[in-house]
């Protein structure tokens, strides 16, 4: 068993810290990570809860490799109820306090209740404790970092943090951990501050040692590695231009979400990309990439580090900036850059800087400004709402602006904070918002890759690339290339990718193997470790069922099958360059198949045979 | 016949070097094929994954075919992902 079996129950409103174990029932039938906490979140809270209540609970999990030697071993995710979707929120991290969490001899951490005061959570192996947090408070993700390690004198400590975004109520708040890595969708860093909970501070030194088969797991860890190492896409090509080399590939095939969607190419996406991060600024002679780095474990290494001109209009006179950390990574420089029209690429890092400083989900920003860009541009707010600012496309001292403002929650930023759905709902122009069930698109238009509009339309937790990226085929070619135009056999991918990530989601182990292993390859890393035969097939098993519990939560929470749609800018308004021209996205072609073959109802429910075969009996959803 | 090639991410190297680091513009015969170009250019085959002819996905056995049309695009790319 690589799980360590140990729950920690953490009662904010009490001041409690319990210890209690792990429901092995529930690891076999859910492995770990997602699906293992969602089960729990499921069992003790009403979806019906307001995200933002103490009944609502939020559970930091790791998978049973975490914190392993398997490669890429370092995940721990954060579920909840979102604030954002009013449905459920999974959102992934890497960095390093994964696997402090699990080294201390912890699963996961159950939070629930809401705190009378601010506090954090103190994490010393099997010495627990909430410590007064007023002084954290009001500071932001890297300030409370620096205060911690300086408090505990230990500069192994692991933190996670919320910033002073998530403290004023922006709906897109993640939890940032190691100073740039984030649990950055769906708000669950403003759930976490709602709670009256600024951090989590862990060290952990007991190690994994609680292997089902060691010489089994080193065996099958190096061959997995091995066909990491020798794969061009996880061996090369990712450490080289990390996901930025997406950037001129996207934008070549005409799937570039420009100016919020109006577009599908930018003009200035070769300004932005992975291949500009490396070359030599004009201004002073260095590349803005620095170095690429790994999360525990990793041996593909994608991160980006990045440094922005110290003579660039956003970090004049402010040292603070004037050094390497988290730099662009995809989704951050189509959100900030295409979607609000802005190709200056320091001014994309400063932005992107700032949403680690304090803590806000790149792509949701990135794209609500492009929606106050478009209102603005409209008329529909003015310098009235603005305080003065022209909110114009293609500005990068208002997307500068935009982020400070969002940071601090001050002023128009408290309207930002709201996201695209809220934001454009109140300035009475909903059609402008580029969202499903309320959360941003990611950086690929369906119109140019069909299979995405139905991965969009049904995700769990809004719309999102990571449930599943079928970008993989249609654009990349992996495992094998199918037409991003048509929308033929993109039911059947769709759900492939998604019961597939939703079993590596709950492993411990990072999505982007995916580009390199198949279940193939994971399988023998977690049958291995774990009690149990982890067969690719009982992968598959699982993460079928993670998807069915994540919808009948969803459908519980109150949302019908008349939420898995798309935007009508996106089903009516074609594409007006590039290989999509004359496109829209064929949904409707789609959708009922989806359902069929999931097993659901033409209204998309689960049916009373699939619950039955999958072991779901699910409360608060119609039989 | 005019047509324009880009090479990305590591195959820039290929390239020689001018303004637009990605791209030339070329005059090519009509017979000409995508493979041709490619070991014109001295990319070595395995690493023209991702091959598009004007944003769209060339089947390897295109590659060999005459193509072209003027003014056309030719991007290629190593295999690449992210997400």
């Amino acid at each position: 068993m690589a799980w360590t079996r140990n729950v920690l129950r953490v009662n904010l409103t009490k001041g409690s810290i319990t210890n209690e174990p792990l429901n092995m029932k529930w690891a076999n039938d859910y492995l770990g990570q997602r699906g293992l906490a969602t089960k729990y979140l499921v069992e003790e809270t009403d979806p019906k809860c307001d995200p933002l209540g103490p009944d609502n609970k939020m559970i930091m999990t790791t998978g049973p490799l975490t914190g392993t030697m398997a490669s890429t071993g370092g995940r721990y995710s954060v579920v909840t109820k979102s604030p954002l979707t009013g449905v459920i929120a999974c959102s992934n991290s890497g960095g390093f306090i994964g696997a402090e969490i699990k080294n201390a001899g912890w699963d996961m951490i159950i939070f629930e209740g809401k705190s009378p005061k601010p506090v954090y959570l103190y994490i010393e192996d099997d010495k627990v404790e909430l410590l007064p947090a007023d002084d954290l408070w009001g500071k932001s993700v890297w300030e409370a970092d620096e205060m911690l390690h300086k408090k505990h004198q230990d500069p192994l400590l692991r933190v996670a943090t919320v910033g002073r975004s998530a403290e004023a109520g922006c709906l897109y708040s993640g939890i940032i951990n190691d100073l740039h890595r984030a649990a950055g969708r769906s708000g669950v860093g403003t759930v976490m501050a709602s709670k009256n909970l600024k951090a989590v501070a862990v060290r952990g030194t007991k190690g994994v040692s609680n292997i089902k088969d060691p010489a089994g797991f080193m065996k099958a860890t190096q061959e997995g590695k091995k066909v990491l190492a020798e794969n061009a896409v996880t061996g090369q090509g990712l450490p080289a231009l990390g996901t930025q080399v997406l950037m001129n590939v996207i934008n070549e095939i005409g799937a570039m979400p420009t100016r919020n969607w109006r577009e599908v190419q930018f003009e200035g996406a070769s300004k932005i990309s992975g291949e500009a991060m490396k070359e030599p600024r004009p201004s002073d002679g260095r590349p803005n990439l620095t170095t690429n780095a790994g999360c525990f474990g990793c041996t593909i290494a994608c991160g980006r580090i990045s440094t922005i001109d110290k003579g660039h209009f956003t970090v004049d006179n402010k040292p603070e900036y004037w050094g390497a950390s988290g730099g662009l990574e995809y989704e951050a420089a189509w959100a900030l850059g295409s979607d609000c029209g802005v190709d200056d690429l320091d001014a994309l890092t400063y932005a992107n800087f700032l949403c680690n400083e304090d803590g806000f989900d790149p792509i949701d920003f990135g794209s609500t400004v492009a929606a106050a860009m478009e209102l603005f541009e409209s008329g529909a707010i003015t310098t009235k709402e603005t305080g003065g600012v022209e909110l114009r496309f293609g500005d990068p001292k208002a997307l500068a602006w935009a982020a400070e403002v969002v940071a601090r929650g001050e002023g128009f930023g408290k309207d930002l904070g709201l996201g695209s759905q809220r934001l454009c709902e109140k300035y009475g122009k909903p059609e402008f918002s580029m969202t499903v069930k309320g959360q941003a698109f990611p950086a690929y238009d369906p119109r140019g890759i069909q299979g995405m509009g139905l991965t969009y339309a049904t995700s769990n937790r809004g719309a999102c690339h990571l449930r599943s990226y079928t970008v993989s085929s249609e654009v990349l070619g992996i495992p094998e290339k199918t037409d991003p135009l048509v929308t033929d056999g993109k039911p059947e991918l769709v759900k492939a990718f998604q019961d597939a990530t939703a079993a590596v989601d709950s492993s411990g182990l990072c999505v982007f193997t995916a580009f390199a292993w198949t279940l193939e390859d994971i399988s023998p890393q977690i049958d291995a470790a774990c009690e149990g035969d982890w067969t690719a097939d009982k992968l598959l098993e699982v993460g079928e069922r993670i998807w069915n519990m994540e919808r009948d939560y969803n459908l519980a929470a109150g949302i019908t099958g008349k939420d898995d749609t798309l935007p009508k800018r996106l089903l009516k308004d074609a594409a007006k360059t590039g290989p999509a021209t004359g496109k829209v996205n064929g949904l409707a072609e789609m959708l009922p198949h989806y359902y069929e073959i999931r097993g659901w109802t033409k209204d998309g429910v689960p049916t009373p045979d699939t619950r039955k075969r999958l072991g779901l009996n699910p409360k608060g959803v119609a039989a | 016949m005019q047509i324009t090639f880009k090479l990305y991410a590591s195959l820039t190297d290929y390239l020689p070097a001018s303004d637009d680091k990605h791209a030339v513009k070329l005059d090519v015969p009509e017979t000409i094929t995508p493979n041709e170009l490619i070991d014109q250019y001295q990319v070595p085959r395995e690493m023209a994954h991702l091959v598009l002819l004007n944003g769209i996905y060339l089947n390897p056995d295109d590659r060999d075919r005459s193509v072209f049309n003027e003014g056309d695009t030719l991007a290629i790319w190593p295999p690449v992902a992210g997400g």
